[in-house]
């Protein structure tokens, strides 16, 4: 299944590559109880998607590059999503003088 | 074999070597402020692959969001809401760490099986290279302008969000009356009101 030998790089190690980031992020956005910690795991995983799409669009869609439009609007998503995501951790660590995600149950069930 | 390739395989696998110990770490470590500045370690090594990829335009683009913007903030907001806390003990921790690892491993299982057996349609047209940042400007000015424009109207509701979100202080007056509001309804006096009582 995986045979490493020097020669040109493939777009399949660009693919494995970001399937391992994707999953070490989703591990950590479900373990980690630091809610900065999620934030981080979450870019993560973006920087996997982003970096599928780069693949693609440098070995299958070398004219239109159409992935490398797709990350920019990723990257512009990302910093929107993070800046929301910082001010939301704030205002819930004025409220309830902890960032431990366990401690976040007011909506649990 | 020329050295050409070799030259890219030793970079592809030591960018990715630095990729995936990286976020190890940031999801690892203890220490947070070490796991933010491994992310900012791990974004400028996605920017090299991008590099490797031909995409100058979008690894600049990565290093100057991510790591000068992103990360940045990061550390903000572990330095505004940084406190030595003990993390109240949870039961069946353990467990379930072990299980989340077990469906990750079954996930990356799948999309390594998704990878490499599907038959992509390789090799694909020939790239552009150098001149990706014109067609990127093409694209975003004709076929992407909408989501272009809707960008530009998502990073400013992000921002307004942002400062609403995290903002402390409250109106003196009334915007409409213009008369000095009750401080004593809206200010908190510093003492937080959500603190989970029923477990203790």
């Amino acid at each position: 299944m995986f045979e490493i030998s020097v020669g040109p790089v493939t777009l399949q190690a660009y693919l494995v590559l970001a399937s391992i980031l994707f999953c070490i992020g989703v591990w950590g956005l479900i373990n980690s109880r630091n809610a900065v910690r999620v934030l981080m795991s979450i870019e993560l995983m973006l920087n996997a998607v982003n970096i599928n799409l780069m693949a693609f669009s440098s070995y299958l869609d070398g004219n239109l590059i159409r992935g490398q439009v797709f990350t920019v609007f990723v990257i512009t998503v990302a910093a929107a999503e993070a800046a929301v995501g910082l001010a939301i951790l704030l205002s819930l660590y004025r409220n309830r003088v902890t960032i431990d995600m366990e401690s976040f149950n007011l909506l649990r069930w | 074999m020329n050295i050409a390739t070799t030259t890219e395989f030793i970079c592809f696998i030591s960018l990715s070597a630095i990729v995936i110990v990286g976020s190890l770490g940031v999801i690892l470590l203890a220490n947070i402020v070490y796991s933010a500045f491994l992310l900012g370690g791990v974004f400028m090594a996605v920017a090299g692959l991008y590099l490797l990829l031909n995409a100058s335009f979008v690894a600049a683009a990565q290093v100057l969001v991510y790591v000068g913007a992103v990360n940045v903030l990061i550390l903000f907001a572990i330095m505004l809401v940084n406190k030595k806390e003990e993390l109240k003990p949870v039961k069946g921790l353990q467990i379930r760490r072990v299980l989340s690892a077990g469906v990750c491993a079954g996930l990356l299982a799948l999309l390594f099986q998704v990878d490499l057996t599907t038959p992509w349609a390789l090799p694909g047209p020939e790239a552009i290279g150098e001149e990706a940042i014109v067609r990127i400007g093409e694209h975003l000015f004709t076929d992407y302008l909408l989501p272009f424009e809707l960008a530009s109207v998502l990073l400013l509701m992000a921002m307004i969000g942002a400062i609403v979100l995290a903002r402390r202080d409250v109106l003196v007056s009334d915007v409409v009356t213009g008369e000095s509001v009750d401080q004593s309804l809206i200010e908190k006096t510093g003492a937080p009101f959500l603190i989970d009582k029923s477990s203790s």
